[in-house]
């Protein structure tokens, strides 16, 4: 197999350019789908026959729990890349994932709040679930001020990458929080091994919007990613010359 | 792969392990208190304490659900794997309580292991589908 495509996405000057072809493509499929998936989940999609209108903040609810979970395992192996093979970028992806995963956690957190109250007539209970949400959200906050709290850019790096690499054991207690123990939030609906349990006509609508909400990461991982990029890379040449040029 | 690379990777991975174990160990030392409710089967066999405040969680019995015409006092029956439990509350039931649905209520058990809530949760399951499907499921239930 041939590796060198791999290598040069390493190098942040190529990855610079790459991005930058990319970036338009994402944002643009990402709005369409976007938009197709919450049009047709909010305002089309039939009621449910026992929570009426209030399940369809599960098109947002549902989208944001996974990016939470899946960006937070990114992180992880990001971490193990900075610390395995030093990338550079390894490390400035870690950067960049954190505060759009943390948002994409505390939307999970408020969306599944909201639905709570009419549902199950609470906010907030302390079951494994919940629970192991919030923690998840203090991860990454705890991420975030860690890198905010070393000034040196290696020694944070290498900080971040194993706090990152440690928290990843939440990861599978968020994801079998509902099997192993009684909670009050329900198992899951969409299921690798089975038939999803959800009509068709809005399970569609679901995973459009997942698909567009991983595209949006993405786009904003690149977009963060490239003026971080600039940032570091700022007294080279190639950076001089993209700017000053 | 080079040797100090390797050597990192397993670092990691025993860091991983490390901690999983460490995870695992916790988790079943706190298994009781991380459940979020007994359920029947719990309440009936003893693992639940009487006359202490706690959760307990199962389906609603269709058929059983009786209200007092005096007050807001309700008694049904909840089960899960065949237990049953007796259930009292007096309140304003939630809008998604439902014969044959879940809920979670905290209160005491009494002596004869009867539950009288004092709040009442409905717990939503997996199932998601427009009326119309449930009414067909309905119709041809009553039909056969």
């Amino acid at each position: 197999m041939n590796w060198t495509f791999f290598h040069k996405l390493g190098s942040p000057k190529w990855f610079y350019d790459i991005s930058g072809r990319w970036l338009p493509w994402l944002a643009t499929i990402s709005a369409l789908l976007m938009a197709t998936g919450l049009t047709w989940g909010l305002l089309f999609a039939p009621p449910d026959y026992l929570q009426g209108n209030s399940y369809r903040i599960i098109f947002l609810h549902v989208p944001t729990a996974f990016l939470a979970s899946a960006v937070y395992v990114m992180m992880a192996c990001a971490g193990a890349v900075t610390l395995i093979w030093r990338v550079k970028l390894a490390d400035v992806a870690l950067k960049c994932m954190a505060p759009v995963g943390a948002s994409f956690c505390l939307l999970a957190l408020i969306t599944g709040a909201i639905w709570g109250k009419p549902t199950w007539g609470t906010w907030w209970v302390w079951d494994a679930r919940l629970t192991s949400v919030l923690i998840l959200l203090f991860l990454y906050i705890g991420v975030i001020a860690l890198r905010g709290a070393i000034r040196s850019t290696t020694t944070a790096a290498k900080a971040c990458a194993v706090l990152s690499i440690v928290g990843v054991v939440n990861i599978p207690i968020i994801k079998f929080s509902v099997q192993w123990w009684n909670t009050l939030h329900q198992g899951a609906t969409l299921k690798l091994t089975e038939k999803p349990a959800m009509a068709p006509e809005m399970l569609w609508p679901l995973l459009i919007s997942i698909l567009a909400f991983y595209l949006f990461f993405t786009a904003v991982l690149l977009l963060r990613m490239r003026t971080e990029i600039l940032n570091r890379e700022r007294r080279t040449q190639w950076v001089q010359q993209r700017l000053g040029g | 792969m080079n040797p100090v690379r390797r050597q990192r990777l397993l670092l990691i991975l025993l860091l991983l392990a490390g901690v999983g174990l460490a995870t695992t160990l916790a988790l079943f030392a706190l298994k009781e208190n991380i459940n979020h409710y007994f359920s029947p089967n719990q309440m009936t066999s003893g693992e639940a304490p009487i006359g202490q405040r706690i959760r307990g969680g199962g389906i609603v019995v269709p058929g059983s659900l009786e209200r007092n015409p005096d007050d807001l006092t309700v008694t049904f029956k909840m089960e899960t794997g065949g237990t049953e439990v007796e259930v009292v509350y007096t309140g304003i039931l939630p809008d998604l309580f439902r014969e044959g649905q879940g809920i979670v209520g905290t209160g005491k058990l009494d002596k004869n292991r009867r539950f009288i809530a004092d709040e009442l949760l409905a717990k939503h399951d997996e199932n998601y589908m427009p009326p119309e499907v449930q009414d067909a499921i309905d119709k041809a239930h009553n039909a056969s």
